[in-house]
């Protein structure tokens, strides 16, 4: 049964026009950023580019501008699978935490913009490091234990790889979430069926997704992540399931490389930068409608 | 003679027992986790008195851990609460990563840390885990002498900002610090002024410290003994000011040779002031069951070693 507050979601053709030129840029942030310094992990941060496009310019209830690391009053984000840290700069920089030529600086030396997301350099947005894989869940778990405790009624919202999934304290964490009504969570597993080695499958295969997050309590949705109107309209309708006593996870499939024809299809483009024709050969599928860097 | 008599005998963990009871009723930010080990770590008291603020994770030290760290983003002040060996080398990356790198504000409290968890033998005798937890930048190591000064350190941490390391034991041990000596992280306090040679100790070593200062003296040997219950930041003020009168030093710890308050005492001197020293340690081996004392004197950490180790150390001088 839909919960009271269930509304489809209504995004106008305009709103979605904007959303989608939003996305073509943040595409293209990634590449330039991964191309600068010929690392970094342009396969996933392209996939999972609409899902935190729709975050952070419609879903998430907070301010950049008053941006904190308390984030009292203020829906919070964590990235889990931090090497796609290329998507996570860019839509904060875009969104207005920082700005967007720090972009710039990305996998320098003295920047902020580390190759994995890190508090340690004071980059507003981030509330945690990441990259070391397995950890998010438990630290997005506290958090909401912590707006539960403070009654903040705002989420916490979190982003895993689902190669992320292999790591025994993912497991941990989903157990003990259920364990603790943690209904005010919504988890997303970008299930592009890719890790470094190659298919999920082949590396060690994770079963049946679905059940097994429903057989540790929690509330289980699926969305297609590389469709914004199916992205807008799974994240709300898991906004509109918490606060029942289950924490709520998005099973949400996209395509690793997204948005560059010859990026998808494999598992390549995981951690690989493209080269200077490469480039040009992606850009050219991306208009620039935001201006770059 | 010793001016620190024994006052009674109590296990330290239930020291932090105690003292996180008064830092949930001093500081209602304070939360408390622990994986399935209330009893053992005496937390029983803080998780009847504040059920809303207490968290059983089960056996889950990693998850314990990202929890932890989580719940300091909203102004929490979590102390995670298990075994030494299971608070450090089981989640060393969590707590690298999630607390230390970081930055939050976790506290986290370890019991049955050394050989004198005793028959439950080397798979729980964590040995190795000061060196782990010094090792990470930022990270505050506390490693209290007795229940009073357990009890007092909890309350200093709980206001201190920034990740610590607390490391208590599970036998009951002499209590002789009094209730209200002062206790400031950081500072090493000099129990015996001597002029001999210098006695660094930390934990449960520093009573037998003081016992060997005690033999010493009736060979006419003035032993300094110093309780380094800090390791990081360590007083280096502290240790060079002793060794400056005394010429040498024996340091005595529960823990492995390599990578403890040893090292850590070794470094100073190496650095500013080379003087001889001695370790009363455990000598890079894994422990055993057995009790707390037959333990202690297996390994070579006991009353007759410190004593053997202040001579070989004058020797030297």
């Amino acid at each position: 049964m839909p919960a009271p507050n269930a509304a489809p979601s209504k995004v106008s053709r305009a709103s979605l026009d904007e959303l989608a030129r939003t996305c073509s840029q943040v595409r293209r942030d990634i590449l330039r950023m991964v191309h600068a310094v010929q690392s970094g992990h342009p396969g996933g941060s392209l996939g999972c580019t609409e899902f935190m496009v729709a975050l952070y310019f419609k879903v998430l209830r907070h301010d950049p501008k008053a941006w904190n690391m308390d984030g009292v009053g203020q829906d919070l984000f964590f990235l889990s699978n931090g090497h796609i840290s290329p998507v996570w700069y860019s839509v904060l920089a875009r969104s207005g935490h920082f700005p967007v030529k720090e972009l710039a600086t990305f996998r320098r030396l003295d920047s902020r913009l580390q190759g994995h997301p890190t508090t340690h350099e004071g980059l507003p947005g981030v509330r945690m490091a990441s990259g070391s894989l397995g950890q998010g869940l438990s630290v997005a778990i506290g958090a909401a234990l912590a707006k539960r405790l403070n009654g903040d009624t705002h989420l916490v919202y979190s982003l895993h790889g689902d190669g992320e999934l292999q790591e025994g304290q993912v497991w941990e964490a989903a157990m003990s979430a259920a364990a603790h009504k943690v209904d005010n969570l919504i988890a997303t597993v970008d299930w592009n069926g890719r890790q470094i080695d190659g298919d999920v499958d082949q590396v060690m295969p994770l079963g049946d997704l679905p059940a097994k997050w429903r057989s540790f309590g929690w509330d289980v949705l699926e969305m297609n992540g590389n469709d914004m109107a199916d992205v807008l309209r799974g994240l709300e309708e898991a906004r509109s399931r918490t606060g029942q006593g289950r924490p709520v996870v998005i099973l949400m499939r996209t395509e690793m490389g997204q948005g560059v024809d010859f990026m998808t299809g494999s598992h390549h483009w995981h951690g690989v930068a493209p080269n200077d024709a490469q480039l040009d050969r992606a850009l050219a599928q991306l208009p620039e409608t935001l201006g770059d860097y | 003679m010793n001016p620190y008599p024994k006052l009674d005998e109590k296990d330290t963990r239930s020291g932090f027992g105690a003292g996180l009871l008064e830092a949930g009723q001093r500081d209602p930010r304070v939360v408390a986790l622990c994986a399935d080990l209330t009893g053992s770590l005496k937390m029983d008291a803080f998780a009847k008195a504040f059920p809303d603020r207490f968290l059983q994770v089960g056996i889950a030290e990693a998850n314990m851990m990202g929890i932890a760290a989580g719940l300091t983003i909203g102004g929490r002040v979590p102390f995670t609460g298990t075994f030494a060996n299971f608070s450090t080398g089981r989640v060393y990356d969590q707590i690298r990563q999630s607390i230390a790198y970081a930055g939050k504000n976790v506290k986290i409290c370890a019991s049955h840390a050394g050989l004198t968890l005793g028959e439950d033998g080397a798979t729980h005798q964590i040995l190795e885990d000061i060196g782990m937890m010094r090792m990470l930048p930022g990270m505050t190591v506390v490693v209290p002498a007795d229940f009073n000064q357990t009890r007092q350190a909890t309350l200093a941490i709980a206001v201190h900002e920034g990740p610590v390391y607390l490391r208590f034991g599970r036998p009951k041990w002499p209590v002789f610090i009094p209730a209200d000596m002062p206790f400031e992280i950081g500072k090493a306090q000099v129990l015996v002024p001597g002029t001999d040679v210098s006695i660094f100790a930390c934990g449960h070593l520093v009573w037998r410290a003081l016992e060997a200062a005690e033999a010493l003296l009736r060979e006419g040997i003035r032993a300094e003994v110093i309780n380094v219950h800090t390791i990081k930041p360590l007083d280096t003020a502290a240790v060079l000011s002793s060794v400056e009168r005394t010429g040498c030093a024996v340091t005595c710890e529960e823990h492995n040779r390599h990578g403890g308050l040893g090292d850590a005492i070794a470094q100073v001197l190496a650095c500013h002031r080379p003087a001889p020293q001695e370790y009363v340690a455990v000598n890079d081996r894994f422990g055993e069951s057995g009790t707390p004392d037959q333990l202690l004197r297996k390994y070579g950490l006991d009353t007759p070693d410190i004593v053997a180790a202040v001579r070989r150390v004058r020797a030297r001088r």
